[in-house]
């Protein structure tokens, strides 16, 4: 069973539960975008900003790279796949009990056509 | 046969699972399956999970208890109990899970969709550490925000 760190999830967790920093990350799933631009985007200060971008690298959600003076943010792909998989852990197990269950539905639909045939 | 139908599971509040389905066929099938225990235990534990179901006993009406005892052997058995709070044929059964101490609540509604059954399956928990508990069983301490995320990985992932 795949193991999930706590802190990793914490840290993850905690990045999503601001709207702004939700919605740097929606922003930068449609392209990479410096500081500045963000901070214009939702009319903000560049501090905060930073502070933003601050929170969601260190959730490992967003990478950045400073070129010259300019400070590029990037969304990483594969930020999100820790987090998936531990709901799909839990959506796995109803699913395969509802596979079981599609098969008795199936079975009892059956009998049930049958028994109206016999009628 | 129709293709599966797919399970949906969404995060509602800190204590709350909810998980959605669709089944093909109506509802007083779909609450038959749930509500006859030798119907079941054909399903509630499937086969590939290796853990057989080695007493199941259900009185599914309002008032009524279950017990369910998983394990390959009598030593290593695990028993999962609790009382059915609310039994309406055919749409609605609400059941207590005792065994933790703690109680959790599980609700499950059958909706007929024209021959089809809508169920949605909600998992109450006393507390949100429980409901971490739930689904991780290690880490536990998660702030409760998987609506957000679902709608999230719908943009990032999909």
């Amino acid at each position: 069973m795949v193991q999930y760190s706590a802190a990793r999830l914490d840290a993850s967790f905690a990045a999503l539960s601001d709207a702004t920093r939700r919605g740097v990350l929606e922003a930068l799933g449609r392209g990479e975008a410096s500081i500045t631009e963000l901070a214009n985007q939702f009319q903000m200060t560049l501090t905060g900003m930073k502070k933003h971008v601050a929170v969601l690298e260190e959730a490992g959600l967003v990478t950045s790279e400073k070129i010259g003076r300019v400070r590029t943010c990037r969304l990483v792909t594969s930020g999100l796949e820790e987090e998936a998989a531990w709901i799909e852990r839990y959506r796995q197990r109803w699913a395969l009990r509802f596979e079981a269950l599609d098969e008795i539905v199936e079975d009892l639909k059956q009998r049930e056509h049958q028994n109206v045939g016999k009628e | 046969m129709s293709a599966k139908n797919e399970t949906v599971v969404t995060r509602k509040s800190d204590r709350e699972l909810v998980v959605t389905r669709l089944f093909n066929g109506p509802a007083r099938i779909v609450f038959e399956a749930w509500s006859k225990p030798e119907l079941f235990q054909r399903w509630w534990v499937p086969k590939t999970l290796g853990v057989p179901l080695r007493a199941c006993e259900m009185d599914v009406r309002t008032g009524g208890g279950y017990r369910l005892e998983f394990g390959l052997d009598a030593a290593n058995a695990m028993a999962f109990y609790g009382k059915y709070t609310e039994v309406t044929p055919h749409s609605k059964i609400v059941w207590t899970n005792e065994e933790g101490g703690e109680i959790s609540v599980t609700t499950v509604t059958f909706e007929d969709r024209g021959g089809q059954t809508l169920l949605t399956l909600s998992e109450l928990y006393p507390s949100k550490e429980a409901c971490d508990e739930a689904i991780q069983g290690s880490a536990a301490g998660l702030p409760g925000q998987f609506e957000q995320l679902d709608a999230l990985l719908v943009e990032l992932v999909a």
